[in-house]
C-alpha cells in the first residue's frame, strides 16, 4: 500500500468533516502528553478516546492536539484541558472512563473534574 | 512500548518538537535469500525539522541524553534502537542541523524478540487529528 500527499490530504478532509477539529473559535483545548513516558502507559487510546467524545459531541469549538513529557512520567497518561480565559488544569493516570468524565464535565459544562486533576497551570520542563 | 506503531509514534513526536513541516514513515518488508525465516522489517522515518550538530548526534541514543532543559533522560530513540538490536537487527541515525533527521531500523521478523506491528494506521491518524498542519507520508510495502 502506497499513500501519496494527494490521498492524505483527502484522509485529512474526510477526518476533519467527521471530527470538526480546529475549526471554530476554539473555545476549549484539548492537550494529550505524548512523551515516551506517556504513549508507553496507553496516551494513544486516550487521545482516541477523547477524539471520539469530540466526534460524539459534533462541537466545532475545541482545539485537539499533542505535546510532550511533562516531567511528571509517573502521573502519565496525562492530560491538560484549557477553557478559553481560564488556567489550565493537569489531569491524570486517565483511563477511558476519566476521559469520558472529564469531557462531559469539564470540556462541555466548565466543570473541574477534581479527583482525576493534578492542579492548575502549566509545566516549565517539556 | 507494547508494539512498533507506538514506536512510530514515539519518534514521529520527536520529529513534530523539532519543528518538521513534513515527516516520512516508510514500512518494507525484505525477504534475504530463500529462507522465509529471514524477513526483514526496514523502518524508516526521515523529517525535515532542525536535526542535530554532530556532538548530539554522538550521544542521542543514550537513554540518558535529552535536549529539553532540565530533563536528564530521554527514552524514545534508545528503546527503537533496543527493540531493532533485541532481534539481531540494525539501527542507524543520522541528521544534519538544518536540514533533518533520518533514522533507519532493521528488524529481523522471525525473531522471538520481534514486537508485533500494532495498529501503525491508528499511529498515522492520531498524528495527523491532532497536527494537520503537518504532513505524513506514509509508505506501507509490508503487506502486514
Amino acid at each position: 500500500m502506497k499513500l501519496k500527499p494527494e490521498d492524505l490530504k483527502k484522509i485529512s478532509e474526510k477526518m476533519e468533516a467527521s471530527t470538526n477539529l480546529r475549526s471554530g473559535a476554539g473555545r476549549a483545548k484539548i492537550t494529550v502528553h505524548m512523551g515516551t513516558c506517556g504513549i508507553a502507559t496507553g496516551a494513544r487510546d486516550i487521545m482516541k478516546a477523547f477524539l471520539d467524545e469530540l466526534e460524539a459531541s459534533g462541537k466545532k469549538d475545541i482545539i485537539f492536539t499533542t505535546t510532550g513529557c511533562a516531567g511528571l512520567c509517573s502521573h502519565e497518561p496525562m492530560a491538560t484541558i484549557e477553557i478559553k480565559g481560564e488556567s489550565p488544569v493537569k489531569y491524570v493516570h486517565l483511563t477511558k472512563g476519566k476521559v469520558k468524565t472529564i469531557f462531559e464535565e469539564h470540556v462541555m459544562n466548565g466543570k473541574i473534574v477534581e479527583e482525576s486533576a493534578l492542579g492548575r497551570g502549566s509545566e516549565r520542563v517539556g | 512500548m507494547e508494539d512498533l506503531s507506538l514506536h512510530i509514534l514515539d519518534i514521529v513526536e520527536n520529529s513534530i518538537r523539532a519543528g518538521s513541516s513534513r515527516v516520512e514513515v516508510s514500512l518494507e518488508k525484505k525477504t534475504e535469500g530463500k529462507n522465509p525465516t529471514e524477513n526483514i522489517l526496514y523502518l524508516n522515518i526521515k523529517d525535515n525539522g532542525s536535526g542535530m550538530d554532530e556532538n548530539t548526534l554522538k550521544i542521542v541514543s543514550s537513554p540518558f541524553y535529552s535536549s529539553k532543559e532540565g530533563k536528564y533522560f530521554g527514552l524514545g530513540i534508545s528503546l527503537l534502537k533496543q527493540a531493532a538490536l533485541e532481534t539481531n537487527g540494525d539501527f542507524k541515525i543520522d541528521s544534519k542541523e538544518g536540514i533533518g533527521t533520518e533514522i533507519n531500523a532493521e528488524l529481523k521478523m522471525e525473531h522471538p524478540d520481534m514486537k508485533p506491528l500494532g495498529d501503525i494506521m491508528l499511529t498515522i491518524k492520531m498524528l495527523r487529528l491532532s497536527h494537520p498542519e503537518i504532513e505524513f507520508v506514509y509508505d506501507n510495502e509490508s503487506n502486514s
